[in-house]
């Protein structure tokens, strides 16, 4: 496999490239096409280093494909990258949603007009594919660096794109205008705000560490790991990170940017952004903070677990009552990563090892799901309004069908990944915080309740007044397609990421869990796991459980 | 028989050629402004103001890698001057391209303008290198006459006319303070020189002497009313609204620099033994500025305004890499001015073109924020500069403002300042609600705009002035200004290149904490 560098900087390269290029020939399919391009090959080397990071067996955790470059010898920052079981498949997620929506995108710019449909770029299309690909080179950036500083880099920078690509995209009427202004300039403050408390927390780690250590100063995950930092140190840090990745999920209390970043956004970047950004706070938690703070992280796991806990039901909730299609599809996502936070403050393996499948999860579903929203509130005459969709599904069952196949799998049905992923999660809370685990299986419950609410709204009831009951278009097909198909795939087998995730997942929470001096006997878990196999579905349970023996 | 007795101290021209350089060319533009022919007047004057600037940009790079005292230690010339020369030089430069063919020089005589604007020069660089308190005032007051008059330059705009009011006023009392601070010292140690007031401060244990106390703390707010640090900062906003745009962008980069210099100078050399007592107090100060700075950009809707205000903000930032009086902190300041200087002449450069008309076709003309509306989609190359500008002055990655930021925080950390370097992060957060309104006012989706052009007010009866003074301005469509645009691209060109690739401006600060001595 080639080096990471070269599959970070691809598609950036292409962006430039077709926008270079488009300039010169006037021709907006250029740029376009070399979007497309270059998303594809990213796409093609992530799968590529999937396949090959089984090579090392299950236990394996090291890092792979290690590219270490001293970047700015003063500050001791190093451009190091590399390939662990945590971000491999985050990788391929995020690979794989921006080829969806380049494609989403290019096949809606091949038919211009198609509807009451936004254009992703009304007068720079150029433009609208550059920032594209720089969001998709940082993104990537920000999941295969294991150096802290540049990891920071890269996730303050991978926000800026999405401020222009929200700022530039959508209708020009004034209203409309000052509208998305507001909305993006409050979006941008909110992440940047959490982005800039890491900032200074980070650099905060190196400098103390090397006073520590009496060393030179490094941001290096592995140096800063092998010598944490004092208790009092590690708590202030621990909640600078915590509110840049919660805001960035986004969690309970701090998710006031979403509901009118989620409106502002053109449709394409809102699936990468809800399917993509939010995974990266939820893999600095693991890869980062739980690595780097274990003490901190111990001493605040039960805040974090309200936390994950109030927006799992604030999300549940909020998502029933919700009218506008978008806006369930957000607090829907709010619960979802609530899930996840959840399993990542188990501080144990099956909770992390869950809510790293979870994070795949949720991006595999959440995207499609905004996808075939969209598709709907055209068939709707532009309307996002649950109340006016409806009644379709009689006409268009290929559409129903993939719909139904997302909606379950966001409920978490057994026989989804999603499923297998919030079983994992729970059997960790429940092993170490009983009482939150209890509370957090009403969220289960209620994501059927509005999954299912979703889909028969939009899908069933009477036909809306404006509603014109057409069947998905192949176009719409071939996006819609190799999405749902992903989520079969993890559905069947779940343990392609669970195996490889073991070993890392395992070390991530390792100090961490130490630092509760509750040691977890091996036997736990796998009784535990057998004994709640009774009441789940055969196939969805032997594979969590097998994934949960050691 | 008297003046044989007399004995000057011994010169080392080439150590102070940079300086010599910036002085001669004042006097020949000086003359050269006095010729009949227009051309050479509005064309030479400028070309050799250039040629000045270049010349001691490159007696500077002769010189680098000395270090050592020169006229009998009135001045030092040490990789902290020569850095602080070549930003002093670039920001000069700057000036000058950007004031070729602005209404400032033109009425001002553009002889006047340009030998004003290196004698200015002229007396930062002597204050980069100042290592003794008399050196010290010289080089301040040879910087800040010029000045006031260059605030004034365009004389029908009464606002420029006040701006040089105030800021003689205001600056002249901080002159005084200052002076009045160096006093004291002098009085409580007995020397004029840094390095003997150092070791006078720490020999005869004179660091808690009330004299040396009352003498340090008006060095400090001498020292802010120049480097506009709150709260002695409220003659900027005015100044830099009301001064004409080249002196405005001269003002910001190069006064900044010169005055961070001599607090790096005075502060971290002559008055360390002394620093348990100032080093609280800067940071406060550091602290105000920051939050007073950014608090006050909020909405303002003149772009000069925000950016006066934005730059008392960063002055709270730079000072954060004084207090700590260490050679970290020194090159973490010294390295945020160069990175400052080129994404506010980026800045600086876009307001100039939307102040003239060269902006977007269907918004209005000046300093305002809807000058710049749609510029994305009608000149691209002047959105580029300005949203890398905004972008870096807030401190995103991948400009040279975060590295700059990045540096300080560092410094300040390393220091035992955390607190401060929180206070950075959160000054930054509130940055950005100025900053990014600016870039989406560029980027977001034009509309058609019907809003009617400013109307120009008839020209004012006046008294004196240049000969071009009365000729009509040029018509709308001849006012092609490629150096404008020029100017913009390459600064935000460098600051994306130094956000990218910043050894290289590592590399030319590194020495800088060692001259101080701070190690």
């Amino acid at each position: 496999m080639p080096a990471l560098s070269f599959l970070i900087w691809l598609p950036l390269a292409c962006g430039v490239l077709g926008a270079i290029a488009g300039r010169a020939t006037r021709n907006p399919r250029v740029p376009a096409l070399l979007a497309l391009v270059g998303a594809l090959g990213a796409l093609g080397l992530a799968i590529g280093y999937i396949a090959e990071y089984g090579g090392g067996g299950p236990h394996s955790s090291g890092l792979t494909h290690v590219t270490d470059v001293v970047w700015i010898a003063e500050l001791g920052i190093h451009y190091k990258l590399g390939v662990s079981g945590l971000n491999v498949f985050l990788v391929g997620l995020t690979t794989l949603l921006f080829a969806a929506a380049v494609l989403a995108a290019n096949l809606r710019g091949a038919v211009r007009g198609d509807g009451a449909e936004r254009d992703p770029a009304p007068d720079r299309p150029w433009l609208f594919w550059l920032f594209l690909a720089l969001a998709e080179s940082a993104v990537l950036g920000a999941f295969l660096a294991q150096d802290l500083a540049l990891f920071v880099a890269f996730f303050d920078l991978m926000l800026i794109p999405f401020y222009f690509l929200t700022l530039m995209g959508g209708p020009t009427s004034r209203g409309e205008r000052e509208e998305r202004v507001k909305a993006t300039i409050k979006l941008v403050i909110y992440t940047l705000v959490g982005s800039l408390l890491m900032l200074a927390a980070a650099v905060a780690t190196g400098v103390l560490d090397a006073q520590q250590t009496g060393g030179h100063i490094t941001f290096v995950l592995s140096q800063l790991q092998a010598n944490p930092l004092g208790r009092g140190s590690q708590e202030w840090i621990f909640l600078c990170f915590a509110a840049a990745f919660l805001v960035k999920m986004p969690a309970f209390p701090l998710h006031g940017w979403m509901p009118d970043g989620y409106r502002a956004m053109p449709l394409e970047v809102l699936m990468v952004f809800s399917g993509v950004l939010s995974k990266v706070g939820a893999y600095g938690f693991l890869a980062i903070v739980l690595p780097l703070f274990p003490q901190a992280a111990g001493h605040f796991q039960t805040l974090m677990l309200i936390v994950a806990l109030l927006s799992i039901l604030y999300g549940s909730a909020v998502a029933f009552t919700q009218r506008d299609a978008r806006l369930i599809a957000g607090y829907s996502s709010v619960a979802q990563l609530g899930f996840i936070t959840l399993g990542i403050f188990a501080l144990n393996p099956q909770g992390a090892q869950g809510a790293l499948l979870q994070m795949v999860n949720h991006g595999l579903v959440v995207a499609p799901l905004l996808f075939i929203l969209a598709v709907l509130s055209r068939r709707a005459g532009g309307s996002e309004d649950v109340r006016e969709m409806g009644g379709i599904a009689f006409r268009a069952p290929v559409l129903a069908a993939l719909f139904l196949i997302v909606a379950l799998a966001t409920l978490a049905m057994p026989g989804s990944a999603n499923f297998v992923g919030e079983f994992l999660i729970l059997l960790g809370v429940f092993n170490s915080k009983l009482a939150i685990a209890a509370i957090a299986f009403a969220g289960v419950v209620m994501a059927s309740v509005y999954a299912l609410r979703l889909f028969i709204r939009a899908m069933h009831n009477r036909v809306g007044s404006h509603v014109d009951s057409r069947e998905i278009s192949w176009r719409d097909g071939a996006v819609l397609v190799p999405l749902v198909a992903g989520i079969l795939f993890m559905a069947l087998y779940p343990q392609l990421a669970l195996k490889r995730s073991e070993g890392s997942a395992k070390l991530a929470v390792a100090s961490a869990q130490a630092s509760l001096r509750a040691p977890a006997t091996t036997g736990a878990p796998a009784t535990t796991g057998a004994s709640a196999s009774t009441s789940a579905s055969a196939s969805a349970s032997a594979s969590a459980s097998a994934s949960v023996r050691p | 028989m008297m003046l044989a007795t007399l004995k000057g101290p011994p010169v080392d021209f080439a150590a102070i050629s940079p300086l010599i350089a910036l002085l001669a060319g004042a006097a020949v533009v000086l003359l050269v402004g006095m010729l009949g022919s227009r051309r050479a007047r509005t064309q030479l004057v400028p070309a050799l103001a250039l040629v000045a600037l270049g010349a001691a940009a490159g007696l500077t790079i002769w010189q680098w890698g000395v270090e050592k005292a020169v006229l009998a230690g009135a001045l030092r010339v040490d990789t902290l001057s020569l850095t602080l020369n070549l930003i002093l030089v670039a920001g000069g430069a700057a000036a000058v391209l950007l004031g070729w063919r602005s209404l400032a020089a033109r009425e001002a005589a553009h002889g006047e303008f340009h030998a004003l604007l290196l004698t200015s020069v002229a007396g930062m660089s002597l204050l980069g290198a100042a290592e003794n308190t008399v050196s010290l005032f010289l080089g301040l007051e040879l910087l800040s006459i010029p000045l006031y008059v260059l605030c004034a330059t365009e004389l029908r705009r009464e606002r420029s006319l006040e701006a040089g009011l105030k800021y003689l006023i205001v600056g002249s009392v901080g002159s005084a303070t200052l002076l009045y601070g160096l006093a004291l010292i002098y009085g409580a140690t007995g020397a004029t020189d840094f390095g003997a007031i150092s070791s006078a401060l720490a020999h005869n244990n004179l660091a808690t002497d009330p004299l040396t106390l009352a003498g340090v703390a008006l060095c400090v707010v001498g020292l802010c009313f120049k480097a506009s640090v709150a709260p002695f900062h409220q003659w900027t906003p005015d100044v830099y609204e009301g001064a004409p745009t080249p002196v405005t962008a001269f003002m910001a980069v190069a006064t900044k620099a010169a005055a961070l210099g001599a607090f790096l100078r005075l502060f971290d050399v002559a008055l360390i033994e002394t620093h348990a007592d100032w080093g609280p107090a800067v940071a406060a100060l550091a602290a105000i500025t920051i939050v007073v700075g950014n608090v006050g950009a909020l909405g303002q809707p003149s772009l000069k305004r925000m950016l006066a205000y934005s730059s008392v903000a960063q002055a709270g930032y730079m000072l954060a890499g004084v207090v700590v009086a260490s050679a970290l902190g020194a090159q973490a300041t010294v390295f945020y001015l160069a990175v400052y200087m080129f994404m506010n002449l980026a800045a600086f450069a876009v307001i100039l073109a939307c102040e003239r008309g060269m902006g977007s076709p269907g918004a209005p003309r000046g300093d305002r924020q809807a000058a710049l509306r749609g510029l994305a989609h009608t000149r691209p190359e002047l959105a580029w500069p300005m949203t890398l500008a905004m972008l870096g002055l807030a401190g995103i990655p991948a400009t040279a403002g975060f590295m700059g930021k990045f540096y300080l925080i560092d410094a300040a950390v390393t220091g035992g300042y955390t607190w401060l370097g929180i206070v950075i992060v959160i000054g930054s957060m509130i940055s950005l609600g100025y900053y990014l309104p600016v870039i989406a006012t560029m980027w977001a989706s034009p509309e058609p705009a019907e809003e009617p052009q400013a109307i120009e007010s008839p020209l004012p009866a006046l008294a004196g002035g240049s000969p071009e003074l009365d000729q009509p301005l040029a018509p709308e469509g001849a006012r092609r200004e490629p150096e404008v645009t020029f100017l913009a691209l390459l600064a935000a060109a460098a600051t994306l290149f130094f956000g990218i690739i910043p050894q290289p401006l590592f590399d030319l600060v590194h020495g800088v904490g060692g001259a101080l001595g701070l190690l």
